[in-house]
Parts: structure tokens; sequence; C-alpha cells
């Protein structure tokens, strides 16, 4: 499902006399239409595949109109990529300001899953204001943001931008209410390790497995059972979802056998029920639970399919050897572990995840390593992965270590995020719904914060988190009893976040009374990080 | 920020609804200074002007007239006697009309004029801009001989007469002078050229009217105003007519010839019908109509045959009216479609009128022209009867939205047709309820019982309301504040009386005269009246007082109206700014210092847009200086990029966040670099460096290679090389080559592991092909990996191991490799002996899983037996011998891996296994 089916699907769009869809891509089109009308991410690239389309045109005497609508935004490398192609002329432009799409009562997302390379391996900051105007757009729903606290270098631009944005439009709004008390924009770099663990958490793993594409997944006929795949959305609106998605997945199958029985149960109760009974039953429940017996098996059914891939896997093992990189034990056993999954070719993806959270926990793998495992992979995947290496090592996801960094003080680095026992209390809590130490790392952070209102007493570990955190600077205004206790945190993943850290921080919130808002710019895992970075045959 | 307001669609002459706002060159985000300050006016004709003869000084005449239908009128007609205490000298007089209702005129002076003028008039050429703009003159003009002495002399007075600048023309010849809508003054010369002056007499630009004037010669020429804007008509010697509709968009129209036309015509007007500018001449008795394409000859309706040629003609403000004078002294008036005839008017004077003009007001049926001779001035309407007045000297006419203005070298006066609201409360012995509550207030303030008899009287007719609404419109008619004030006096009294009055025409109207009498102050000089300002806009005015750079009074006049900083102060600030940057005698730093000490923050203010006029004015250091104070990077960009600090730019750019910039600033750079100094300029700014790349990256792959030979960035250039290797070049042996360019580049950058690895790829792709042309089967673009396998997978056993030879496969690898490729292959028999060729050094569980996984368990069999004890269990599970799994077990006394077998045991089939495990465990318990 792509972000304009979610808006406007096929059939929407034919009622409207598009008369075909098809992908931008590097093909002519082939179409009897004399008019095309492009809805492009602003990059060159597509401004090229325009480009021939309509060049193919020109040559073979065509002429057709040609409009193109650029969603955020137009940029002005794109026009100039249009204009060196010399079809600047011969097309429309027009922008549609779409920001954010909701994928669930409480997740927005940009969808741009570009902006992770982009901006981390690229270093091109073209999304920065995209991400401000977002913001702004929601500061201008919501009323003003009473505090903002970020992590990272794209996170203080991006908040620099949109203070400008504030200040030109400071003066046609009035003084609201805020009804988003606090902001957290952090930057995907800052936390690595989180988004490289396998996910455990339902909703998590059903997106490892199957790949939710903006809040929809397609269970294919082994999930169904049936020889046809069922399109299904994945939000607080779908009953049984909601209540595991954010469920370790070892409780998952409790809980659906349990609601199976329930189910059952209701199911029953028409047994000894009176005519009228039976009417109200039919005409009412009947219709909710043929539903959600529906949903229900469709969920079992995911999770066959996932324990099915997972064992043959060795999930186990696989979670056993994340375990004791995060702990930084075994690390002999765990690279061979590595070099094993490499060799057997299980998965490119997956060996590269590997070894990146290899090298993001010891920071850097021993030159030795570095170049075995490195060799390793380019004999099973190709020497064109030299460039993935580059671009994981410009990233810093897979580094050589450097002679004085030795590990035990880095070590002594992850430790400090991982078992500060002064938050230990809160963060005890995930142990129960992941196992998964890191996963403490942002929700940490955020508890840390929101108690102590600032970064203040905090330094120390700012300081390991290359310090470009920010919080406001002029005191906090004084907050009402009232709504402290509904208070509604955004959180703001710049570079995308995983399901994972999104179940991490509801469940924050259910244990401190927040409601969490999240903004993301794409919903990302670690494959798709992986995929970011491959520099693969085109 | 200040954005260039929209103008009021407004009429020019209300009702109408018929005439979109003028067209405006710069039309969106232009915000500061220089936008043209008038934006809108109504159209005027700027005719052409001849000078009256003087004649002796002489008071105003009254004319009473008579409507022909109304007979009892005369006796009121003496208006002229007024009430007392109206200070001013006016006179009144009164046209008669068809329909029934009688208008009265009225004259009254604006201003004794402040210049002291030592020639008559008419020997200048002058020019007046509506809306109680400013006069131009130019003396000497028409003097032949040219010596320095007698140079021509350009001058700019305000309507009072105050002047405002003079030059000394150097010029050619002119022809006529006329001011735009934006009160720029047109010099029209005669060789075509038209020089265009602001109010100051300070040259801003000419353009000319066409190569063929050149020649020919402009005789006469015409400046008028339409919805387009500013247009120019002129008339060559060869009889010929050129025009454009807007000087600010120059598009010139060569009228159609007229046939047979040997002299200049007598008279000829430009004429606005529909959108399509028109040229109507008279040449003796015959009418031409000029349009784009044809000549045709028309005739008004209702003409009499004998009228005569005709000699002068005019044309309403509003482009609606016309008016013929022929030369047996008959006016004929009627619609300038020429399709309804108003009136006919026949004086007793056949000499050709020096100027004339209509005289309307906005929602007035009433019409009437204003014709002048040198010591004669005629208001005539659709009437047998006209009024007259002597002119003591020369006068000028200057017609208006709701008025004429007539100056002459001692006066400015006003003449126009009383509104229905003055009349009603000024008539003699009007019981109108206005006047009775302007006498009313006044008994009130003698307090005399009167008053009360007074108010009841209104009261009693439920016209109070009526009454006050009547004081506060009068109340904005009148130019003597005196008046204003005891009329806004008696509104203000009667409305104690009411409940509910809205009290907003009341406030506003006390605000407008306020602002009204600022303007009119004969300091200042604009002599607007209520009606034109209303149309004016505020906005358009607060634009033409920073014209007359009368910084204070504006902000004095936003001030008091409490317009938006935005709209009001803050532009006018951004014009006093833009002004000060021109003072060349103060240092750039007192001049950044004083404008930054009074803009500060002020929302709204653009300092780029200062600084780009400071740039525009030489001042290259100041204009850097006033972008220092310019919050948004955004606005700073383009002018540091104008002024070539490209490299200030840059930093802007970047600091700003915004890509688009960026990359403006970089593609700016790199056309006016050259490639070198480019490139060391993108080095000092990775920002802008890597978004170069990108755009290199799919657009000029050689530049980027440049890029990095620049920075002898050696690994990157491998990178481009093994790119380029699988992306752009097909055959094996450019393939080759670019990875062996790749290997010294990655020699260069010591990065010995990328040079091995890419070394090997080469002794790869050379063996794929050599295999792909032995062995007929594709292997290139293989991993080493699949390579193998696939050798493996069709029985090429040697050439497989030849590879894991030359190419140091580890063992492991290998073995997994040969042992899944055997399995795919069903190679059983290959397998065994493979697994017997030496120890495995992966062992044997990954023999079992693999067989287990091609469903051949017994092979699996054999390798289970060969596993390691430690393993033995596991291998036992994969191929299901459960007993023997349990077994292991137990001999290893390993709880774990007797859970583990028993979580795989069903309990219908395994119940002996379950039950193994469960003794062996309560055994160990035991222990």
């Amino acid at each position: 499902m792509s972000p304009l089916d979610r808006i406007a699907n096929v059939s929407v769009l034919k009622q409207h006399e598009v008369d075909k869809l098809y992908k931008v891509e590097n093909k002519p089109i082939v179409s009897t239409s004399d008019q095309l009308c492009f809805l492009v991410r602003p990059r060159i690239k597509n401004m090229k595949y325009v480009a021939d389309i309509v060049n193919a045109d020109k040559a073979m005497g065509r002429s057709r109109k040609y409009k193109i609508i650029f969603s955020p935004q137009k940029f002005y490398i794109c026009e100039l990529v249009l204009e060196e192609e010399g079809i600047y002329g011969d097309v429309s432009c027009d922008e549609w300001a779409f920001y954010l799409l909701p994928l669930d009562e409480d997740l927005l997302s940009m969808e741009l899953p570009e902006f992770f390379r982009d901006y981390f391996l690229e270093g091109d900051q073209r999304w920065i204001s995209t991400v401000a105007r977002a913001l702004q757009l929601l500061n201008s729903l919501f009323g003003p943001f009473a505090n903002t606290y970020g992590i990272g270098r794209c996170a203080k631009m991006v908040y620099e931008v949109w203070r400008e944005l504030v200040e030109e439009s400071e003066g046609d709004s009035q003084a609201r209410r805020p009804e988003i008390s606090h902001v957290f924009l952090m930057d995907r770099d800052v936390d690595y390790v989180t988004a490289l663990c396998s996910q455990v958490v339902y909703e998590g793993l059903v997106d490892d497995t199957f790949r939710i594409k903006c809040g929809s997944v397609d269970f294919g006929p082994d999930v169904t059972s049936s020889d046809r795949s069922f399109k299904v959305l994945l939000n607080a609106q779908d009953k049984v979802f909601s209540e595991i998605r954010n469920e370790h997945f070892s409780n998952v199958f409790g809980f659906l056998s349990q609601k199976a029985r329930n189910l059952q149960t209701q199911y029953d109760r028409r047994r000894g029920m009176d005519i009228k009974q039976m009417k109200n039953f039919v005409s009412q429940e009947l219709k909710g639970l043929k539903q959600e017996h529906r949903l229900l098996s469709l969920h079992i059914g995911a999770c066959e399919s996932i324990m099915k891939k997972k064992t043959k896997q060795d999930f186990q093992e696989l979670l056993k050897t994340e375990h004791s990189l995060l702990e930084g034990f075994d690390i002999r056993e765990s690279t061979s572990y590595i070099e094993e999954h490499i060799d057997r070719q299980v998965s490119p993806s997956e060996s590269l995840r590997l070894m990146c959270l290899l090298s993001v926990t010891e920071n850097g793998l021993i030159p030795k390593d570095y170049r075995s495992l490195k060799t390793q992979y380019l004999q099973s995947y190709g020497p064109e992965h030299l460039l993935t290496f580059h671009n994981l090592k410009r990233i810093g996801l897979l580094t050589e270590q450097a002679p004085g960094e030795t590990l035990t003080a880095v070590e002594s680095k992850v430790s400090k995020l991982v078992t500060d026992r002064a938050a230990g209390k809160l963060t005890d809590a995930f142990n129960s719904l992941a196992r998964k130490s890191n996963f403490r790392g942002i929700s940490k952070k955020l508890g840390l914060v929101l108690e102590r209102k600032g970064w203040l007493g905090l330094e120390e570990v700012v300081r390991l988190l290359n310090g470009n955190e920010f919080a406001p600077t002029e005191p906090v205004m004084e907050e009402n009893p009232a709504w402290e206790a509904q208070r509604v945190i955004l959180a703001v993943f710049l570079g995308g976040c995983t399901f994972s850290e999104i179940s991490a921080l509801r469940f924050l919130g259910k244990e401190k009374g927040y409601k969490f808002i999240f903004l993301t710019t794409a919903i990302t895992s670690s494959a798709r990080l992986m995929d970011a970075m491959l520099e693969a045959k085109v | 920020m200040a954005r260039p307001r929209r103008p009021q669609a407004r009429d020019a002459e209300g009702g109408s609804g018929k005439r979109p706002g003028q067209p405006r060159g710069d039309r969106g985000r232009r915000p500061g200074g220089p936008w043209p300050v008038t934006r809108r006016t109504g159209p005027a004709g700027g005719g052409r002007f001849t000078v009256n003869d003087g004649s002796g000084r002489g008071g105003l005449r009254r004319g009473t007239l008579r409507a022909e239908g109304e007979a009892a009128g005369t006796s009121r007609a003496g208006i002229g006697a007024r009430r007392p205490g109206r200070g001013h000298g006016l006179l009144h007089g009164e046209l008669g009309t068809r329909w029934g209702r009688r208008a009265f005129y009225r004259k009254f002076e604006l201003y004794s004029m402040a210049w002291n003028l030592k020639e008559d008039l008419r020997d200048c050429l002058v020019a007046a801009a509506p809306y109680g703009g400013p006069i131009a003159l130019l003396k000497n003009n028409f003097r032949k001989e040219k010596s320095p002495g007698s140079r021509p002399l350009l001058e700019i007075y305000s309507a009072s007469g105050v002047p405002l600048a003079s030059v000394l023309w150097k010029s050619g010849q002119v022809v006529e002078l006329g001011w735009t809508a934006s009160e720029d003054l047109l010099c029209i010369q005669e060789d075509g050229t038209v020089l265009i002056y602001n109010l100051f007499c300070e040259f801003k630009r000419h353009f000319s009217m066409g190569n063929e004037v050149l020649q020919n010669h402009v005789r006469e020429a015409k400046v008028f105003h339409t919805e387009y804007g500013t247009g120019v008509a002129i008339l060559t010697g060869a009889h010929r007519f050129s025009l454009t509709t807007n000087i600010d968009d120059l598009k010139l129209r060569r009228m159609p010839e007229v046939p047979g036309l040997q002299k200049l015509p007598s008279c000829w007007a430009v004429l606005s019908q529909d959108r399509v500018t028109i040229i109507l001449l008279a040449v003796g008795q015959d009418l031409y109509l000029l349009d784009n394409t044809s000549c045709s000859v028309v005739t008004p309706p209702g003409i009499s045959p004998h009228a005569g040629a005709y000699v002068q003609m005019a044309v309403s403000f509003n482009y609606r009216y016309l008016a013929l004078f022929t030369d047996t002294g008959s006016i004929w008036m009627g619609t300038s479609s020429l399709k309804e005839k108003l009136g006919e008017f026949n004086c007793d004077f056949r000499a050709p009128p020096r100027q004339m003009v209509w005289c309307t007001r906005p929602r007035s049926k009433q019409r009437a022209v204003v014709v002048a001779w040198d010591r004669r001035l005629l208001v005539a309407g659709n009437s047998k009867e006209c009024i007259q007045f002597v002119l003591d000297e020369d006068s000028y006419l200057v017609p208006e939205l709701d008025g004429v203005r007539i100056f002459s070298c001692t006066t400015h006066e006003f003449l126009h047709e009383i509104p229905e609201a003055s009349e009603e409360i000024f008539k003699i012995a009007s019981m109108a309820p206005g006047a009775l509550l302007l006498e009313a207030q006044r008994e009130y303030e003698k307090q005399s019982q009167k008053a009360d008899e007074y108010l009841r009287e209104i009261k009693d007719q439920n016209l109070l309301a009526e009454a006050v609404r009547q004081c506060i419109e009068a109340a904005g008619y009148e130019h003597e504040p005196e008046t204003q004030k005891s009329l806004l006096r008696a509104a203000s009294f009667g409305k104690c009386f009411l409940d509910k009055f809205p009290p907003e025409s009341f406030v506003w109207m006390c605000r407008d005269l306020r602002v009204l009498n600022a303007i009119r102050d004969y300091q200042i000089g604009v002599p607007l009246t209520f009606a034109q300002y209303k149309q004016l806009t505020i906005e358009v005015l607060l634009d033409r007082l920073v014209l007359r750079r009368l910084y204070p009074l504006a902000i004095k006049i936003c001030e008091y109206l409490r317009l938006s900083e935005f709209q009001g102060v803050s532009r006018i600030l951004a014009h006093w700014a833009c002004y000060k940057v021109q003072q060349k005698d103060k240092s750039d730093e007192e001049v950044a210092h004083a404008i930054n000490q009074k803009l500060g923050d002020t929302p709204g203010i653009s300092y780029s847009e200062i600084a780009a006029r400071a740039y525009d004015c030489g001042r290259t250091e100041l204009a850097i200086k006033l972008l220092e104070y310019e919050p948004r990077s955004g606005e700073q960009v383009p002018l540091l990029l104008k002024m070539k600090k490209s490299q200030l730019a840059l930093n802007k750019a970047i600091e700003s966040g915004d890509t688009d910039l960026v990359y403006t600033v970089v593609l700016h750079v790199k056309n006016e670099l050259n490639r070198g100094t480019f490139f060391m300029t993108l080095q000092k700014q990775p920002v802008a460096l890597s978004l170069y790349r990108q755009f290199c990256k799919h657009q000029e792959l050689e530049t980027l290679k440049d890029l990095y030979n620049q920075d002898d960035d050696h690994q990157e250039l491998g990178n481009f090389h093994v790119h380029s290797s699988y992306s752009s070049e097909k055959r094996i042996e450019g393939r080759v080559a670019a990875l062996q360019n790749a290997v010294d580049e990655y020699y260069k950058a010591k990065n010995e592991f990328a040079a091995k690895a890419t070394e090997d790829q080469i002794k790869l792709l050379r063996m794929q092909r050599r295999l792909q042309d032995e062995l007929d089967k594709p292997y290139i673009d293989y991993s080493l990996h699949d390579t193998v396998y696939n050798l493996i997978l069709d029985g090429h056993h040697k050439r497989a191991e030849q590879l894991y030879r030359d190419f140091r496969i580890p063992d492991k690898r290998f073995w997994w490799l040969k042992i899944s490729a055997l399995a795919e292959r069903e190679d059983w028999e290959e397998m065994e002996k493979f697994s017997k060729s030496k120890k495995s050094p992966i062992g044997y569980l990954p023999f079992v899983e693999i067989c287990m996984k091609h469903h051949n368990r017994h092979e699996a069999k054999k390798y289970a037996a060969r596993v390691t004890p430690e393993q033995r269990v596991k291998a036992h599970i994969l191929v299901r011998e459960l007993d023997q799994a349990a077994d292991a077990a137990i001999e290893h006394k390993n709880e774990n891996e007797m859970n583990l077998v028993l979580s795989k045991c069903t309990a219908a089939t395994d119940s002996s296994v379950v039950e193994k495990i469960n003794r062996a465990k309560a055994q160990t318990l035991k222990k």
C-alpha cells in the first residue's frame, strides 16, 4: 500500500477520470491519453525518468500535456534538471504540501524513508525544512508546544528552522492553550542499537516478517490458509491487533488462545437463548464477533507463519547472539556465529545487520574481524558491496576499531546508558516487555528528561551522545496540575523509528500516565536501515 | 516585511462596477521598498494645454438659471446668498436639467499659490496630476533660440505652489508633459523619446515611441490613464497615430491611417471602451474613429447639420461621456460610444476654447462641461442657461473625479457640483432635517430654547437619524475646518437624542477629515476631496506621501488610523530607509546605524530590500552591513549573489538550512568562477560539496570524478570506478579496466583491503569469462560463492576446487557451500565421498541438517552417527530419532537437552520416550 492509496485509492482516482496508473520508473509509458500527471518525490532520478518519457514522446512526435506534482514540495534542483533535460517548457509543475499521514491514532508518518539515507549518509539537509514545516503544521493545529527538547544535530537544525517558521507566522496566531506539552526530537543516529536488534514485540515481528507498508500488511496464502492473500490495516481499530501489538511475542500465543476462548464463549451464549435474544444477538453482536473471528484467525495464521520462519532460522540463537553482543560477552562466539551466518548465505541484510550490531556495540570491529567478515561478505554477495561497506563506515555503523578506543571504554559507555541504577526501576519494566536491554536507551532518556525537566544532571549521558542536545532556555511555564495528568508528548523521530520503539514508549506512557504521539519521517526496521545503505546493482 | 497591498477594486466613478483595478507590474512577493508607490488612480485626461489670455481681475460671477420644467425654481436660485458664518468666498451657480432636479455648482479657493511665477502660464508647458497631484512647468520651452542662458527649465510644484524641485532641461524639444498614475512625470520629446522623471526631477528611465517618429517628429501627444496603466498617444508629422496603453509594459501600436488626411486634425482624444483603447479625431466637420485595425467615420446622434466644424473635444474622467465644441459655438454632449445624446448647448462664443473638461460627480445624474477661454469660464449643462465666470488671469483646468480644479498664477480653486447633502443643509430656508439640526445646535449653543423647537420638528417627523447622517456626510464635502466642525457638532448634538445610532460613521468621518485637513495643509499641498480620498484609498495616499518624502506625516497618519504596523509604519520606515541609503554624505557605519536604530526589529521590515537599494546606489559595503540585520538568510542570499559575494552567500545559505538556497548559490557560483576556484570554494563547505556531489552523481559524472581528483580523494575515486565497473561499463574489458583503475586508487588511498578485494574481483571476472566461454553457461556477475556453487551444481568439481584454492576460500565456507550444492544436486554419493575426504571443519551436524532439508532421512542418519557427542541430541532430533536422542541426553545427564527432547515428543507416539526421560530426570533429581 502506498501513501496515495491511503488518501485516494485507485477506484477514487478512476472516478476522477484517471485512465491508468503507472509507477514512475525507467520505462516508457504506453498510453493513448493526451495528459500525463506525475506525482513524485522531488528527486533528481524521478526528473530523469520524466524527462525520458517526455523526450520519447517528442521523438515520436506525440504531444501531450504533462503535469508534475511534487510532494511535499518542489526543489529548485528538480527544475534545474528539467531545464537541463530541455523539457522545462513542456511540463507544468505543482506542489502538494502533503506532510503527515496518520497511520494510527497515535502515529503520524511523513512517509519519507529517503530521509535516513539523504541526511545521515549523504549529508543532504533538504528534508530538514520539510520536517520543520510538518512541526509547524502541528503547532498551528494544536497550539504552541510548551517544551521542546532534542538530541542530535539534525534535531537541532529542525528545531531552529521550525522556530523561524513560528516567528514568521507569529503575527496571525493567537495565544492558545497548548495541547501538546512536550516535544522530543531525536536523531536516528543517536541510537542505532535499538533499531538494529531483532524486534520481539508482535507488531515489530510482523513488520520484520511481512513488512508493514503504510500501516497495512499483505498476509499471503500461508497466513490466510486459503489461496488468496489479504490486505489488513493494522491499527488501533483492529480490536485483536491492538491488544497484542505491544506484547512480547512469547505472550502473544497465550493471548490469542485466551481471546479464542472468549470468542467461543460469546458464540456459545446463543445456546439457550430464546427467539428474541437470538434476534438481538444476530443483529447486533454476531457481525462484530464474526469480524473479530476473522481477524483472530488471521493473526493466529501470522503467528504461525512467523514461528515457522523464525524457528527455521534459529531465531533463538539469533536472539542469544544479539543479547551477548549487547551485554558484551562471548564476542568471539558471536563473531563466528556471524561468520557462519554469512557463509551459509542466510540473508544479506541479516548478516549485514549483525555485523553492524557487532561494530556498534564494540565500538568498531577489531581489524582482523573487520577484514575477514568483509571478505566473507563480498565472497557471498558480490564486490559491489565494497561500496556498501564504505557507506556503512561513513555513517558509523560498521567501523574498524581505532587503536586508542579500547573495548573497556566503550563498554562503560554503553553500560552507562544501559544499567544506570537510578533509572533502573523504570526500565526494569521493559525487561518483561522485551528482553532487550538497550531498548531502554531512548525511553530512559525521555523518562529522565520528563522528570527533571531538562537535560540538567544528565550532562554525563549527553556528553556521550555527541552533545547536540537542547532544551528550552526560558523557564518552563507554570503547569496546571489539572492537565498535567493528561500530558500529551510528541516524540519526533528523525530518520525513522521502529515499532519496538513505539511499543516501548506506549508502555512508558501507560506506566506514567502520559499520552505519546509519534511523528516519524518513516517507519523503519533493521532491514530497512540496511537496505538504505546498500549499493546494489541497478 | 511590507507587501504591496491590492488596490481596492473601486470605480473611478462609483457604481459603474465595470472597471477592474489597474493591473500592476509587480505582483507577488516583493517586500519592502521599491514598489510603485502609487497604485491606482482613476483615469484622467492629461490633455494638451493651451494658455488663456489675461483679462481683468474679477470676482466670481454667479449664474442663475432656471430649469425648463420648473418655473418656481428661480425664486430660490439665489443660493449664493449664503448663510452667515461660512468663511471662504464661494459662490454658487445653478443649472437646471431636463430631469427636474436642479444642480448647484460652487467654486471655492483651495490655495493662493505659493509660487512666484514671473512667466505667464501660457508661456509654459503645464501638466498637473489628478487627485491633487503635483504640477509640472516647463519654462522657455517655446523659445526657438537655444542659447545656454535660455535653456528650458523644468519645475515641479505641489498643488499649493510649493516648489519641490527644478532642473535645467538639457534634452531635446519637449512636446508634451504628463503624469503617470504613480506620479512620475513623462516628458514626451519631439523625437519620440519619452523621459521619465520622479517628483523631484530625478531621471528614472526613458523609452521610445518608435523609430518612425524620428523622421516625422511628434506633433502632438496625450498621456492617458486606463485600467491597463498609464498610456501615451502621439500624433506624428505624417498624420499617423501611435499609442501604448501601458508604459511599464511597453507595446507600441501604430494606428491605421486616416484616409485622405492632409493636415493635422483640429482636435482628438483617446477613448477607452470595453478595454479597447481607440482614438477619436476631428477634421473639420468630420469625425473619425480609429481602432486597432480600421478607421471609420462617425456622426454623433442628434447633432444639428449646421453645427459646423469641430474645434475642441473633451472626454470625461471615466471615459463615459464626450463633449464636442464646434466653430458655431455649439456644444454637443453625449456618451463616448456616440450612441446617445445627452444634451446640447449653444453659447455665444465661437472662438475655440482654450480648454474644455467635464465636471461630474460620482452617482450624480448631472453632467456638465466646463469650457475655458482666455478670460471666460463657462459651465454648461443640458439647459439653455449656463453659469459664467470671468477669469482674471491665465488659468489651467484639471479634471478630477468629482469636479474641476482651476489654477492660475495666484490662486487654486475647485469647482464642483454641490452634493445633495450639502445642498439640503445650506440651501436658503431649507427645511431638510440636516439644516434644522444644524440650526438647532446653533440655538443650543446660544442657550436658546429654539433649539428644542427645531429638534422637536425633526423628531416629530422621525427624521433625526437622517439629519445626523446628512450632517456627517456634508461635513465630508467641506474644506473649511470650521464648517466641518459645526456640521460635526450638529451631528454629535443630534446623536445625543438617538438610541443606538451606530457611531462608526461619525468616528470615521472625524478621522478621515483630520487626515484630509492634514494633507490639504498648504505645506503638504494635496487638496484631495473626500470622494477622491475614498477612491484613492488610504494606502495609496500613504504611498503618495512617501513619494513626497513626507515620512513623519505618513507615520503619524498610520499611527492615528491605527493601521497595523505591518501595513503602515513598517512600510514607511522601509521607504525612509531606502531613501536614507541614498544620502551619500554620511558614512556607511552612520547610515547603517541610523537605520537600525530607527527600524530595530519592527515587524515587516525587510532589511534585504533596503540593502538592495543601497547596492543600487553603489554602496556595497553599506548593503552588506544592512544585510547583517536581516534575520532571514533566505532574503540575504540573492542580494549577496548579485553583489558577487558568493562566499558570504554560500555561508548564509548553509546557515539557513535551506537546500534550495544552497543549490542556487552553488550553481550560481559554478558559472561565476572557474572550475578550480569553484572546487576550492566547495572544499570549505562540506554541506554544499555533498549537495553538489549528489547533483553530479545524476547529472555530471565526469565532474564528480574531477571533484574527487581535485581533493585527491582516492578512496572515493576507487568507489567511483567500482561503481562504473558495474553500472556504466558493459564489456568485460571495460569493466576490468575500471576495476584496475579502482585498484590503483585504493592503493593510493592506502586501503589495501579494498584493493585486494578489487583485484580478486578482476581475477574472478576473468575466470568467469573463461568459464562462460568453455562451459557455455552464464557465470559473469555471480559472486564468488555463487560461481563455485553453480560449478558444483553442474558437476564441475575440479574447477570448483581450483577456485577454492585460487581465491583461498575459507574451509568452512567451502564445506557449507559444497554440501549445500551437492544436496541440491541430490548427489548423495559425492557428498559421502566428500565427507570422508578429510575431517569436516564444520562438523557433521550441517550434513544432517542439509540432508533433512532435502528430505533424505536415510542419508541424514548416516551423518547423525558421525556428529560430535555434544551435538548428538540435536542430530537425533533432526532425523526424528527421539529415542536415541533421549538416550544421548540421558547419557549426557543434561537436563536442558532432556527438556528439548521432551518438547519434541507428542503424547500419542512417543510415550515410551517421555517415560524414559522422566525416569532419568527423576534419577538425576535423587542424586
